[in-house]
Parts: C-alpha cells; sequence; structure tokens
C-alpha cells in the first residue's frame, strides 16, 4: 500500500445500502467506486490475490500485449451497441473447466421473522446445479435480507478493483425509498414479489460470473446452513459516504497524463456505457409514460362503457338499445385487458430496467478503477526515476551507506513498477472480457423481457378478437 | 402544414349517412380539396340530369363559410320550419395536430433523428386524418341536402352548386338581412320551451321525451368516446419513442416488433375515431337538429294558443274579429303543416339513425377483429421463423 493513499474505513463498515446524497430510488444505493477506498485494505501481495489472477484452468484468450499493441481500435461506436458479436478480438470461454452453465437459483418462501424493531424477512433459497463444484445436486437454505447485502459487500470488496462487473443488490434504502414516497405498500404482495424477484434475479447474475461461481464466500451463502451475520449493513454516515465519493472522483480528476491511443477500444467502451445510461432512463421514462397513459385509457373505456350503456337505455329502438348495452360490456372487459396489459407493461419492463441502471453503474465503477491501476503504475514508475536521479548524485557524491540503501529501494521499486505494469495489463485484460460477457448477457435479458412483453400483448390480442367476435352478431342482429 | 395540401378522395367511405347520393337526378360529391394554412377550399362537383340547372356536370370551390351561410338561409326558411336542417358542418379544426406539430419542434433536439421523423408521420397522418374527416363532414351536408324531396329543390341550394363566382358578397348581404336572428332565438330557452308545453299528440310527446334524455347520453358518450380515442394515440406515441430507443439500445427485430405494435395502436385509434366517435358526433348534432324542429313546432303551438286568445278576446270586445279569425287559421295551419311534416321527419330520421349505427357499429367490430389478428399474427410469425428467439 503506498503511503500516499489515505487512511480508508475498514472494510466491515461498508455497506451496499448507500444513504447517498439524495438520488433517484432507482439507482441511489450504487456508489460502487466507494468501495475502492475499502479494497485498498486488501494487500497487492496477499495470497488471495493470487487466487484471483490464476483463475483457475486458463481460458482460451488470446494474449494481450502491452498497451501499445495492435489491437486495432473499433471501426465504429455503431458496432458496439448491437450484437455481442462485435466483440471478437477477445474470444470468451464462459464455461470454464468444460462444465457445462448449468445452475438454477430461487429464491422463495418470503417469510416475516420476529416482531417490531427486530424483526426482519428471510427467504429460502433453493439451488439446483449439476456443476461438480457444489456438495450436492439440489440443496436449500434460509436468508435473510441482510445476508444477500453482506455477500454482495464481500465480493464487491475482492473483485470490483480488478475489474470484476460485479452485479450489484439494491439495498435497504432502495426498498425503503419507495414505501417513503408512498409508492408502495410494504405489506403488499406486489411488493414483497419485487424484492423477492429481484434477490433472485441478484444472486443469478452473481452465479453467472465463473469467477464469482468459485468464490467460497458465494458457495458458502448458496451451502451452508449457517452463515455468520454480516456485520454491518446499517448506513455509512452520510459525511462519510460524501468523502469517498468525493475522493474516488478526485483521483480519477488526477489523471493528467493523457493515456496512449491504445486505449482507444476503452474510451469507446466507456463512451458507450454513458450513451447506454442515458438511453436506458430514457426508455424508463417512455415506460412510464406508456403505463399511465394505459391506466388512463382504462379509466376512459371504463366510462365510456358506462355512458354507452346509459345510452342503449335511452334508446328507444330494441335491436340497436341491445347492441349499445353490448358494446358497453365489451368496453368493460376491454378495460381489463388494459389494467392487465399496464400491469405486464410495468412490471416486467421496469424492474428490468431498474436493474441495468445499476448494472452499468458498477461497469463505470470498473473502468474508474482501470484508471486508478494505471495512475498508480505511472506514479510509482515516476517515482523510480527520481530514485534513479537521486542515486545517480549519491554516486556522483560517493556516498557508500546511502548507495547502497538507495540500490535497494530502486530495486524493490522496480519491482513495484513490473507489478503495476502486470496489473495494470490483467484488469485491462479482466475487463476485456468482463464488458463481451455483460454486452452478451444485457442483449439476452433484454431479448428474454421483451419476448415475455410481446406474448402478454399477443394474448391481449386474442382475447380482443374473442369480444368483439362476440359482438358482432349483436351489431348485425339490428334490423 | 404551411404548404398547400391537394387531397384526393379516394374510395370514399361515408361513415355516418346512409343511402344518401343514390339518385342520380342530382349527384354531388367533393372529390378535391385543398388545404392552404387553415383554410380549405372544397372542390363541390355536381352531376345533375335536373333541367334547373344550367349544365350537366359542374364544379365550383367553396369555402366552409359558404355552407355555413347555406345552412342558416335553409333555417331562416319559414317554408322549412317543418323539417330537419341537416346539421351544418363544423369548422374544420386543425389546432390539436398543429400543436402537437410545434411541441414537436421544441422537443427535436431531445430525440434521436429516427424518432423525430416518427413523430411528423404520425403527425402528418394526424393532419390528414382531421383533412378526411372534414371533407366528408363537408360532403355528407351536402348529400343530405340533395336527397331530401323538398331541400334538393331550394334556390339557395342552387345557387350555392351552380355560381361560379365567389359568394362571398352574397353571404355578406345575408348576414345583413336576418342577422342571424333566428338562430340565436332558436339556441336560447329551447328546451324550457320544448318541456313546457301542453302536447296533445302522443307522437310528440314521445319524441319530446325520447329526444331531450337521448341528446344528452349521446353527449356524454361522444366526449367519452373523444378522451378514449385521445388515449389510444398517446399510446400510440409512446410506443414510437419506446421503439426508437430498443432501436439503439439493441437493434433487430425487436424493434420491428414494437413498430408494428405502434402502427396497429395507432390504426385502431383512427378507425374508433371514425366509425365510433365520429358517428356519435354526428347524431349528436342530427338529434340536436330534430330538437330545433321540436323548438319550431312548439313555438308554432304558442303561436296557435296565443292566437285563440287573441280571437277569443275579439269576440268578447267584438273587435277586429276578421282579423283575429284568420290570424287563427294561419296559426294553425301553419301548427298542423309543421306536425304533419314533423311526424314524417322525425320517423325517418329513427330509421335512419338506426341503420347508421349499425353499419358503423359492424365496420367497427370487424376492424378491430382484423387489427387484432394482424398484429397477433405478426408477433407470433416472428416468435416462430426466427431462430434468435430460440434462446
Amino acid at each position: 500500500q503506498s503511503a500516499s493513499e489515505p487512511a480508508s474505513l475498514p472494510a466491515e463498515d461498508i455497506s451496499t445500502n448507500s444513504n447517498g446524497p439524495k438520488q433517484d430510488s432507482l439507482f441511489d444505493d450504487d456508489p460502487e467506486d466507494l468501495f475502492a477506498e475499502a479494497t485498498e485494505e486488501v494487500s497487492l501481495d496477499s495470497p488471495e490475490r493470487d487466487v484471483l489472477l490464476s483463475d483457475g484452468p486458463s481460458p482460451a484468450i488470446t494474449p494481450i500485449t502491452p498497451p501499445t499493441s495492435v489491437l486495432t481500435p473499433r471501426i465504429g461506436l455503431h458496432d458496439d451497441m448491437f450484437t455481442h458479436s462485435s466483440f471478437d478480438e477477445v474470444k470468451i470461454e464462459e464455461e470454464e473447466g468444460g462444465d457445462s452453465f448449468d445452475i438454477h437459483i430461487s429464491v422463495s418462501d418470503p417469510e416475516k421473522v420476529g416482531d417490531g424493531m427486530n424483526a426482519y424477512m428471510a427467504y429460502k433459497v433453493t439451488t439446483k446445479t449439476s456443476i461438480s463444484l457444489f456438495k450436492s445436486h439440489e440443496f436449500s437454505v434460509k436468508r435473510r435480507f441482510s445476508d444477500f447485502l453482506g455477500l454482495h459487500s464481500k465480493l464487491a470488496s475482492k473483485y470490483l478493483h480488478i475489474g470484476y462487473i460485479v452485479p450489484p443488490c439494491a439495498g435497504k434504502k432502495h426498498w425503503m425509498t419507495k414505501v417513503k414516497v408512498g409508492k408502495e405498500d410494504q405489506s403488499s404482495n406486489e411488493f414483497v414479489e419485487k424484492r423477492r424477484s429481484a434477490l433472485e434475479r441478484y444472486l443469478m447474475r452473481t452465479v453467472k460470473l465463473p469467477v464469482l461461481l468459485k468464490d467460497p464466500d458465494v458457495l458458502q451463502f448458496l451451502e451452508s446452513s449457517e452463515l455468520p451475520r454480516a456485520v454491518s449493513t446499517q448506513a455509512l454516515s452520510s459525511a462519510g459516504l460524501l468523502r469517498m465519493v468525493n475522493k474516488a472522483a478526485e483521483a480519477v480528476n488526477k489523471m493528467t497524463i493523457k493515456m496512449n491511443e491504445s486505449d482507444a477500444w476503452f474510451e469507446e467502451k466507456q463512451q458507450h456505457f454513458e450513451n447506454l445510461d442515458v438511453q436506458l432512463r430514457k426508455l424508463h421514462a417512455s415506460m412510464e409514460s406508456l403505463v399511465l397513459h394505459r391506466k388512463e385509457l382504462s379509466v376512459n373505456t371504463a366510462q365510456f362503457a358506462k355512458s354507452a350503456a346509459m345510452l342503449g337505455n335511452s334508446e328507444d329502438h330494441t335491436a340497436l338499445s341491445r347492441a349499445l348495452s353490448q358494446l358497453a360490456e365489451v368496453e368493460e372487459k376491454i378495460d381489463q385487458l388494459h389494467q392487465d396489459q399496464a400491469n405486464a407493461d410495468f412490471y416486467l419492463f421496469s424492474e428490468l430496467l431498474g436493474d441495468y441502471v445499476r448494472l452499468i453503474t458498477a461497469v463505470k465503477g470498473v473502468f474508474d478503477h482501470r484508471m486508478k491501476t494505471w495512475q498508480k503504475w505511472q506514479d510509482t514508475q515516476m517515482l523510480l526515476q527520481k530514485k534513479r536521479e537521486a542515486e545517480a548524485k549519491l554516486q556522483f557524491n560517493n556516498k557508500p551507506d546511502k548507495l547502497q540503501q538507495a540500490k535497494d529501494e530502486i530495486k524493490e521499486l522496480e519491482g513495484k513498477v513490473e507489478q503495476g505494469e502486470r496489473e495494470f495489463e490483467q484488469i485491462s485484460k479482466t475487463i476485456r472480457k468482463e464488458v463481451s460477457r455483460f454486452e452478451k448477457e444485457r442483449v439476452k435479458d433484454f431479448k428474454t423481457i421483451i419476448i415475455k412483453y410481446l406474448e402478454s400483448l399477443v394474448q391481449t390480442q386474442q382475447q380482443l378478437i374473442k369480444y368483439w367476435d362476440a359482438f358482432l352478431p349483436e351489431a348485425k342482429a339490428i334490423s | 402544414l404551411s404548404t398547400p395540401q391537394k387531397h384526393q378522395r379516394g374510395n370514399t367511405m361515408r361513415s355516418v349517412s346512409v343511402d344518401l347520393n343514390h339518385d342520380a337526378s342530382l349527384l354531388i360529391d367533393i372529390p378535391d380539396a385543398l388545404c392552404e394554412r387553415d383554410k380549405v377550399k372544397f372542390t363541390v362537383h355536381t352531376k345533375t340530369t335536373l333541367s334547373s340547372f344550367q349544365k350537366p356536370d359542374f364544379s365550383v370551390p367553396r369555402q366552409h363559410e359558404d355552407f355555413i351561410w347555406l345552412h342558416d338561409t335553409l333555417v331562416e326558411t319559414e317554408d322549412y320550419a317543418g323539417l330537419i336542417i341537416p346539421p351544418a358542418p363544423p369548422k374544420p379544426d386543425f389546432e390539436s395536430p398543429r400543436e402537437k406539430m410545434h411541441k414537436l419542434g421544441e422537443g427535436e433536439a431531445t430525440m434521436t433523428k429516427e424518432e423525430y421523423t416518427k413523430m411528423k408521420q404520425e403527425l402528418e397522418a394526424e393532419y390528414l386524418a382531421v383533412f378526411k374527416k372534414t371533407v366528408q363532414v363537408h360532403e355528407v351536408f351536402l348529400q343530405r341536402l340533395s336527397s331530401h324531396p323538398n331541400l334538393s329543390k331550394d334556390r339557395n341550394f342552387q345557387i350555392f352548386l351552380e355560381y361560379d363566382q365567389d359568394l362571398t358578397v352574397r353571404r355578406k348581404n345575408a348576414k345583413e338581412m336576418f342577422g342571424g336572428f333566428f338562430k340565436n332565438m332558436v339556441k336560447s330557452a329551447d328546451e324550457v320551451l320544448i318541456s313546457g308545453i301542453k302536447e296533445v299528440d302522443d307522437f310528440f310527446e314521445q319524441e319530446k321525451t325520447f329526444l331531450l334524455d337521448y341528446y344528452s347520453k349521446i353527449k356524454d358518450s361522444t366526449a367519452k368516446a373523444e378522451k378514449m380515442t385521445r388515449s389510444h394515440k398517446n399510446i400510440a406515441d409512446d410506443y414510437i419513442h419506446i421503439s426508437a430507443t430498443l432501436n439503439s439500445l439493441s437493434a433487430d427485430d425487436t424493434t420491428i416488433l414494437f413498430v408494428s405494435v405502434q402502427k396497429v395502436e395507432g390504426r385502431v385509434a383512427s378507425d374508433q375515431e371514425l366509425k365510433l366517435t365520429e358517428l356519435l358526433r354526428y347524431y349528436m348534432r342530427d338529434i340536436q337538429a330534430a330538437k330545433d324542429l321540436l323548438y319550431r313546432r312548439a313555438r308554432a303551438l304558442v303561436d296557435y294558443e296565443n292566437s285563440n286568445k287573441a280571437l277569443d278576446k275579439a269576440r268578447l270586445k267584438s273587435k277586429d274579429i276578421p282579423q283575429a279569425e284568420e290570424h287563427q287559421q294561419q296559426c294553425l295551419q301553419k301548427f298542423d303543416k309543421l306536425s304533419e311534416s314533423g311526424k314524417k321527419e322525425l320517423t325517418s330520421f329513427k330509421g335512419r339513425r338506426v341503420v347508421a349505427f349499425r353499419k358503423n357499429l359492424i365496420e367497427m367490430a370487424e376492424l378491430e377483429i382484423k387489427h387484432a389478428k394482424v398484429s397477433s399474427t405478426i408477433q407470433l410469425t416472428h416468435f416462430y421463423t426466427n431462430e434468435k428467439w430460440t434462446l
């Protein structure tokens, strides 16, 4: 750890639920970058670190030469936005060790345990898998909400700073905010279901990362009947958090030395994620507008139905009167359809969008870590340069004791510079792989949701056909 | 739309009225119209075998105000007091799409080029729909006149059809003559008068009760139908934004699907508007015209009753009895004429209304089914033919 690093908070105090500065409930708990500070604690030479670097049998990754490599910059930003196939220069082998990715986790049976202040939600976490890592093929454990947050906290502190996009877990603040603004009824089925579903998605995303799947904390979370209570999932003080946010931003801003253009890939990716962020928020806004309008349509349809019924009553031509009453009934049924569709619109899409806005914050954090790693390497290099100059001076002035010390320091620094370079290369390599995996998942996720959504639309259309088909003879019967 | 837009009538769909324009002796249609700023110039085309006209086939340009002039002169013609005068076509109203176009212009910076183009297309379609509607409603007005045994022979109607100069001068003169007096009278207090009267005739008693109630109900239904249609349009617009954003996120067939969903929503909106809302709106106005007839008859009854009172008074005073008798006779005749003609008119009106409702409700149901089938077919086809969907 370099001496210039300010004192950072001990790992246990870090929690995933932030009370950060007032932010939208969608992404209020995610200054994932904050954990950068905490991760300084993990010594670069620690055994854990080595484990992380050599994660299993080497995947088929095209070796990435030092930054001045021939990796051609992307042809156009456009390509990145579309399919995963554009990430061809880095071959990915998702399934390590030849295991097919066969694991399914479900979170179920939410139940309230205890009363009053000490009450908490507990969930049953069931894993079904054929992966040999696990002790058996199917098993369940009971976990409480803070256990999830604790798991995320540990994983973030271990993997974020070396370039892994650790999936975020919506914290206590996220759920509380929803309740506070009156949007949700805490005990409502919908709210409980949303939370359960979010936790399930969190675990599934987590195990999709091969490096996380193998992590002992993850294995313990899924398998152990007893889990040590996560110590601190309480919120950090706002002041403490604010300090961390500022420090991280400061560190990134300090990049005075411009990185060379072999980083074009990274520059473009960062731009890409900035754009993605904007697009997702825009999409979310459009979805909310759609839901609102569909709810309005439902209200208007119901009102029209009532009005048509009254008109039918007033009509003195018998057959027409009956037809108008039938029309009113059809419109009432259609109103119900509109309501169901509004729910489908919102639930499926909105939840996914919320997840991705949080995920992208994690992605941005990972890019920032790379910058910091690079900066550190550069700083060490500059320090080495200074030491060498000092050594030359000492040699000139013939001071043998100090000279030896200087030579020792230089040797140490040379080692550190090499290490700095290795770390930078490693994080760059990891990020490339991670981003590729992330994009693939994202496309897949969106497709899945869209299919589900369209299926619900199809169902609606087919119901509409039934209703109007039933009405048609009534209209034809008017003579 | 600042540039003049010409609109050709292709397959004319007369949605709200039926049985018009079948009598070959006088056929009227509006084959095209020009929209300049917000002024619409209609081309009124007449084909006739009647000798009262100078030519057998001719066209004239007319503005909305000309239609209003014609309507008003008909309303104010004593001879037609016993007829349901077809409701005047409403003024062409481009306010809604114009306002939206303005908003779109302001928000251009916040959307992608594709989104902007799509929104603009939607708005242009809306403009066109308003345009088509106004042409249709002006056409129906003329066709109601041409298919009416009495009104088709009206001198001013002929002038309207034939006079190849600008009608503006004539319009001004007419206004000076009548000053819109009668029209205003009709508008005010008619309900009170109609409902307050002692009705001797069962038929009219029933009609009165029915029309007053039906009018308020249909007015309400029209307003509610309009709100429904607006909601559909809003949803269609939302889908445009969503498709555009999805396109930039992961462009592939999903966006095509969304575009198709959006198109269907948009079409449902306009078809519903045309069939249901326009139908309700038109008959609301027609019922108002029927109410006006009842009003005029009620007025005539009041006049007759007053003339009776005057006669009694004259007999008592033994003064001016012949005048009073004659006046009473005239009032009675007028009243009888109105009652006889009114009965015919109201009976055929009912028939017309029922037929129109039937036609439009059937067409609306069929269109809804068609749209739902089309959109679910697109979606299902996509599911099964596209390998990308097999995850």
